[in-house]
C-alpha cells in the first residue's frame, strides 16, 4: 500500500511539474513581460536592466526552476492590471471561493447520493421517473442559465434574496467569512445552489447507474436469497459497493466545482478567485492566469490523492498485498 | 462503458451490428423522445443554415436598424413606429427573432466545428497511440490523463486566454470564433482518443490485421480500413454528447465575455446582453435566446442519451 | 414418501416480450422429501434455474409465475407478498449460487455476512450469533474458523468461498436448499469435496435439496432422484438408479449417451442431433420430436403428456422400454 501511495505522490508531482511548465510558458512567451511592465517611455537600458532583474537573460531551464521555486513560495509576480502582487490578491479572494465551493460541494454530494439511491431502488416508480427527467434538463441547463433563473425568481420577482455580492463578512485572522452574518448567509444561498445543482445532477445519475449495476450482482441476489431486509440489501450491501466508483468521479467533480465557480461568481458578481480569473482572461493579465492555473492544479492533485486514499478505507481488497491474498 | 463494450470479438460485433441495424430503426420508432429531439435538432439546424432567408431583418446591417424601435415588446406594435416584432427588440432596435436565428448559426457552427476538430484530433492520436505504442503512446496518454484532471471548460478558457494573448489586438474580434473552436476542440479530444486507442489495442493483434500487414498493407491503410470501422458506434455516441457539451461550453464562454464578440453574437452572447435588462423588465431580450439555447442543448443531449442506450445492448 | 418438503404442481413461468409471451418453465410438477436430494438436469436454457428462482421468489421481472402452485413445508408460497416471502428466504428456503467468487459481498467480512443472516431470522443475541457463525464455518470445514470470521471474501480460495456460501445458506436452518450449479465454477479437484459436504450437511439436518446441474456425474454421485428438463418441460422424473440405468424418455437416453459414464460401458459417445429449440421457436407437438429418433406422427401433432405426479413419470407418447436400452 505504501508503495502505491508513493507512486501516486510521484505521479502528482509530475502533473504539477507539467502544469508548471504550461504556466511558465504562458508567463514567458505570451506577451512580453518587459513590454507589459514598462510604460511607453522606456530606454534600451531600462529594458536590459529589467530583463536582468527578471532573470530573462538566463537559460530556459534556469528560469523555469526559478519560476517553480517562486511559485512554491507563493510568489507569482505582479498583476499587470492591478499592479499588486498576485499572491496578495489571491489570499484576499480565496475565502469567498472556498466557502462557496464548500457549501455547494456539501449540497451536491449529500442530495446527489440520496436522490441517486432513491431513483435506483424505485426505478420504476413515478417519482423516480420524474426526478430522472428533471435531472436530464438539469444536465442540459448551463450553469449560468440556472443562476439567471434563480436571480429572476428569488431576487427580481420575489425579492427574497440578494442577486449579487457576498453580503456582510466578518474577518477572522486573515479569513473573511460570510457564515457569521445574516446577509452573508442569505447571499450564499443562490450561488451555492447554482454551483451545486449541476454537480448534484451528475452525482445523482452516476450513483443511480452504479447502484443499478450493483443491484444486478450475484451477491445482491444472494443477500436477497438469504432473506435480508430490503433496507439491509440496499444500504448495507449495495450502497457501499456503489461508493467505490462514485468516489472517483465525485473527487473529480469537487475539482470542477472550483472551476465552475468561475461561472457562478460571474453571474452573482461574487468576489472570489473565479471572477478574478475571468477578468484576467479578458484583460490578458498573464501572471494572474498562471497563478490561478497553478493554484487550481494543486487543489485538483490534492483532491485526487485524497480520493485514492479513500479507496483504501472503503475497499478491503486494496488493503492487503497481492501476495497475501492467496 | 463504451470501452468495455469494445472487448467483444469482432466477429461477434459485426454479427451484432447486423441484428442491431433493424433493432436500431425499431428503437427509434418506439421512442417518442428520440423522434421529438431529432426533429427539434433538424428544425434548428435548418433554421440556422437558412437564417438569412428566414430572418425578417438582418440584425447586423446598420442600415436596417431604427433606434426608435428599441425595446419593442413581443407581438405589440412599437409605440413610436408602429412596427410589430414577434419576439420584441433589444435596446438598439434589433429584432430578437432575427438575432436568435443568426446567434444559433454561430452557436451551432462553433459547436459542430469544435466537435469535428476534437474528433479528428482524438481519433488520429488514439489510433497512433494504440498502433505505434512505445513512448509515443506514453506521451499521448499521459497528456490525456493530465488534461482529464481538469474540467474541459477551464481548459477551453485557458486556451482562449492564451490565444487572445498571442493574437494582435486589432484581429482579436475577427479571430474570436476560430479561437473558440480550437479552444473547445482542444479541451475535448481526450475521450475520443481513449476509446479509439482501447479499440486499436484490441484489434491490432487480431489475425485479420496481422494478415493485412503480411500482404504489405501500410499502417495508415490498416488503421483506416480495419480498425476505424470498429470504433464508429462509440465515437458517434461520444460525438453527439460532445456536441451538446460544446454548445453549452461555447454559450458559457460567450456569456462570460470570453467567447463570441458582440459583433458576432452567439446565443451565449445574446444571453449576456439580455441579462443586463433583467432588472429593468425587458425580459424578452433574455428569455427567448435562453429558451432557444436550452431547447437546442436538451434535444442534442436527449438524442445522445438515446443513441448511447440504443447502441449499447448491455445497458438495455 | 412422507409429506414432501417442497411440492411443485403444474408450475408455469412466463416472460412477456415484444415478440410474445415466452414460457421458460411450463407445467412442471415434482416433489422433494425430507432429507432427499433431487437432481434437476438439462441443457442451459431448459428452465432448471428458472424453476429454482420461482421457488425462492426471486424471478427477475418481467418473469413471473403464471400458473401452478408451490408448497414449501405445507405452506403455499407462490402467491406470498414480498415481506412474507422475504421471511421465508434464508429461514425456510436457502440458496447456493453457481459462482462463489461473485456471491459474497466483497466489502463485508464473512462473519458479518453470517451474523446478519442469522439475526434477520433467528431470535438470538448478537454475541450468540457470532458464536454460531464460528460454529457454522467449522461445520463446513474452514480451518481456523475462529480467526477466519474476520476475513474478507477475497482472502479465501474458490472452494473455501463455496464452503462459506454453503454455511450462509444453511445458517438459519432452512428445510430446503436450492443449489444452482454449485460446483460448475470450481476446480474439478474441489467439486467432489463440495458435493459431499453439501450431501453430508443436508443428510444430517434432514434438509431437502434441489440440486440444479447439467453435470450427470454430479447427479450420479449425490442425488436420490432426478428430474430431467427439456425446453421448459419435465421430460422424466424418477429415482437416479432407474433414470440413469434405464431411461424411458428418448431425450434422457440421448443425454446419457452424450455423457461419458464409465458404468454404462459404452465404447463410444453418441450425440443427440440438432440443438434444443429457442423458447420463441418451439416446434408444435412434443418439443423434442424434431430431434427424437423414435418420433412418430402423433409426436408432431400433440404436445407430450405431462408428468402430473410429483413422485415420478415420463412425458413421452412412446416411452422406451427397459429392453430397448439393455
Amino acid at each position: 500500500m505504501l508503495a502505491y501511495v508513493i507512486q501516486r505522490v510521484f505521479q502528482s508531482a509530475i502533473v504539477l511539474l507539467v502544469v508548471g511548465l504550461v504556466a511558465f510558458s504562458m508567463f514567458r512567451f505570451v506577451g512580453d513581460p518587459v513590454d507589459n511592465m514598462l510604460g511607453q517611455e522606456r530606454t534600451q537600458a531600462d529594458i536590459e536592466r529589467l530583463r536582468t532583474q527578471l532573470g530573462l537573460d538566463q537559460p530556459f531551464p534556469v528560469q523555469y526552476f526559478k519560476f517553480l521555486t517562486g511559485a512554491a513560495q507563493g510568489n507569482f509576480g505582479v498583476s499587470y492590471r492591478q499592479g499588486r502582487p498576485v499572491s496578495d490578491i489571491l489570499v484576499e479572494r480565496a475565502p469567498a471561493t472556498l466557502e462557496l465551493a464548500a457549501v455547494s460541494g456539501f449540497l451536491a454530494i449529500s442530495i446527489g447520493i440520496a436522490l441517486g439511491v432513491f431513483t435506483a431502488i424505485r426505478r420504476n416508480g413515478f417519482a423516480a421517473h420524474a426526478i430522472m427527467s428533471v435531472s436530464l434538463i438539469g444536465v442540459s441547463l448551463p450553469t449560468f442559465l440556472i443562476g439567471i433563473l434563480l436571480i429572476y425568481l428569488f431576487s427580481v420577482e420575489l425579492g427574497w434574496l440578494p442577486s449579487f455580492g457576498r453580503g456582510d463578512t466578518v474577518k477572522i485572522g486573515g479569513w473573511s467569512t460570510g457564515f457569521l452574518t445574516e446577509s452573508g448567509l442569505k447571499a450564499l444561498i443562490l450561488p451555492s445552489i447554482t454551483l451545486g445543482l449541476y454537480q448534484m445532477t451528475l452525482i445523482m445519475r452516476l450513483v443511480r447507474s452504479e447502484m443499478l449495476e450493483v443491484l444486478r450482482q450475484d451477491y445482491i441476489r444472494f443477500a436477497r436469497a438469504r432473506g435480508l431486509r430490503e433496507r439491509a440489501v440496499n444500504f448495507r450491501h449495495a450502497l457501499k459497493n456503489t461508493l467505490v466508483p462514485v468516489i472517483t468521479v465525485t473527487g473529480l467533480q469537487l475539482g470542477s466545482i472550483i472551476a465552475f465557480a468561475i461561472i457562478t461568481e460571474t453571474v452573482f458578481q461574487w468576489p472570489g478567485v473565479g471572477l478574478l480569473f475571468i477578468n484576467a482572461i479578458q484583460f490578458v493579465d498573464i501572471p494572474v492566469m498562471a497563478a490561478y492555473l497553478m493554484l487550481i492544479s494543486v487543489m485538483f492533485v490534492g483532491i485526487n490523492l485524497i480520493v485514492d486514499l479513500l479507496y483504501f478505507a472503503i475497499d478491503p481488497r486494496l488493503r492487503v498485498d497481492r501476495t497475501a491474498a492467496h | 462503458m463504451a470501452e468495455t463494450s469494445l472487448n467483444t470479438p469482432t466477429s461477434e460485433r459485426s454479427r451484432l451490428r447486423v441484428s442491431l441495424d433493424s433493432d436500431f430503426a425499431y428503437q427509434f420508432r418506439k421512442s417518442p423522445v428520440a423522434i421529438v429531439s431529432a426533429v427539434t435538432v433538424l428544425i434548428m439546424v435548418l433554421c440556422a443554415v437558412f437564417a438569412p432567408l428566414i430572418a425578417p431583418y438582418n440584425p447586423f446591417d446598420p442600415a436596417s436598424l431604427n433606434l426608435m424601435n428599441g425595446f419593442s415588446k413581443p407581438m405589440e406594435p412599437n409605440a413610436f413606429t408602429g412596427d410589430t416584432f414577434w419576439l420584441g427588440t433589444d435596446d438598439q432596435g434589433r429584432d430578437v427573432f432575427s438575432t436568435i436565428l443568426y446567434g444559433m448559426r454561430i452557436s451551432l457552427f462553433v459547436g459542430a466545428a469544435a466537435v469535428l476538430f476534437a474528433m479528428v484530433l482524438g481519433i488520429s492520436l488514439g489510433l497512433i497511440a494504440g498502433y505505434v505504442g512505445g513512448w509515443v503512446e506514453t506521451i499521448i496518454m499521459r497528456v490525456a490523463d493530465v488534461q482529464l484532471t481538469f474540467p474541459a471548460i477551464l481548459v477551453a478558457m485557458l486556451i482562449f486566454g492564451v490565444a487572445k494573448g498571442i493574437t494582435p489586438v486589432e484581429y482579436r474580434d475577427q479571430m474570436a470564433i476560430w479561437v473558440l473552436i480550437i479552444a473547445i476542440g482542444l479541451s475535448d479530444w481526450v475521450q475520443f482518443a481513449r476509446v479509439v486507442r482501447g479499440a486499436t489495442l484490441v484489434e491490432k493483434n487480431k489475425e485479420y490485421v496481422q494478415a493485412a500487414r503480411l500482404i504489405g498493407r501500410g499502417p495508415g491503410a490498416i488503421m483506416i480500413k480495419h480498425i476505424l470501422p470498429n470504433v464508429l458506434s462509440p465515437v458517434l455516441v461520444i460525438a453527439t454528447i460532445s456536441l451538446a457539451l460544446a454548445i453549452i461550453a461555447e454559450a458559457t464562454l460567450s456569456f462570460l465575455g470570453v467567447g463570441a464578440p458582440p459583433t458576432q453574437p452567439s446565443l451565449g452572447t445574446l444571453i449576456r446582453i439580455g441579462q443586463g435588462f433583467l432588472f429593468s423588465g425587458e425580459w424578452w431580450i433574455l428569455l427567448f435566446p435562453a429558451v432557444t439555447l436550452l431547447a437546442l442543448a436538451l434535444s442534442v443531449n436527449l438524442l445522445g442519451d438515446w443513441l448511447r442506450d440504443a447502441l449499447n445492448p448491455r445497458l438495455r | 414418501m412422507n409429506e414432501p418438503i417442497l411440492s411443485i404442481r403444474d408450475l408455469t413461468v412466463e416472460i412477456p416480450t415484444r415478440h410474445g409471451i415466452l414460457s421458460p418453465v411450463k407445467g412442471v410438477s415434482y416433489d422433494i422429501g425430507r432429507g432427499e436430494i433431487l437432481g434437476v438436469v438439462g441443457e442451459s436454457g431448459a428452465g432448471k434455474s428458472m424453476a429454482g428462482n420461482a421457488v425462492i421468489g426471486l424471478l427477475s421481472p418481467p418473469a413471473h409465475i403464471a400458473e401452478g402452485e408451490i408448497w414449501v413445508g405445507g405452506t403455499r408460497v407462490d402467491h406470498l407478498a414480498g415481506e412474507q416471502m422475504r421471511r421465508l428466504r434464508g429461514k425456510e428456503i436457502g440458496m447456493v449460487f453457481q459462482d462463489p467468487l461473485t456471491s459474497l459481498n466483497p466489502l463485508l467480512r464473512i462473519g458479518d455476512q453470517l451474523t446478519e443472516t442469522m439475526l434477520a431470522h433467528l431470535d438470538i443475541s448478537r454475541s450468540e450469533a457470532e458464536a454460531r457463525a464460528v460454529a457454522a464455518l467449522e461445520e463446513v470445514g474452514i480451518p481456523g474458523a475462529a480467526e477466519r470470521v474476520g476475513s474478507y471474501p477475497h482472502e479465501f480460495s474458490g472452494g473455501m468461498r463455496q464452503r462459506v456460501v454453503i454455511a450462509l445458506a444453511l445458517c438459519a436452518e432452512p428445510s430446503l436448499i436450492i443449489a444452482d450449479e454449485p460446483t460448475t465454477a470450481l476446480d474439478v479437484s474441489v467439486q467432489a469435496q463440495i458435493i459431499s459436504l453439501l450431501k453430508k450437511l443436508c443428510r444430517e439436518r434432514g434438509t431437502a435439496v434441489m440440486l440444479i446441474t447439467h453435470d450427470m456425474g454430479v447427479i450420479a454421485e449425490a442425488a436420490d432422484r432426478v428430474a430431467v428438463m427439456y425446453a421448459g418441460q419435465l421430460a422424466e422424473l424418477g429415482s437416479v438408479r432407474e433414470v440413469l440405468t434405464r431411461p424411458r424418455h428418448p431425450y434422457t437416453d440421448g443425454l446419457m449417451g452424450s455423457t461419458p459414464l464409465a458404468s454404462r460401458g459404452k465404447d463410444r459417445l453418441h450425440q443427440i442431433p440438432g440443438a434444443m429449440p429457442r423458447l420463441d421457436a418451439l416446434p408444435p407437438g412434443c418439443a423434442f420430436h424434431p430431434r427424437c429418433p423414435h418420433a412418430q406422427d402423433r409426436c408432431a401433432e400433440n404436445p407430450g403428456p405431462r408428468i402430473e405426479d410429483g413422485a415420478g413419470g415420463v412425458a413421452c407418447w412412446f416411452p422406451m422400454t427397459r429392453e430397448a436400452v439393455a
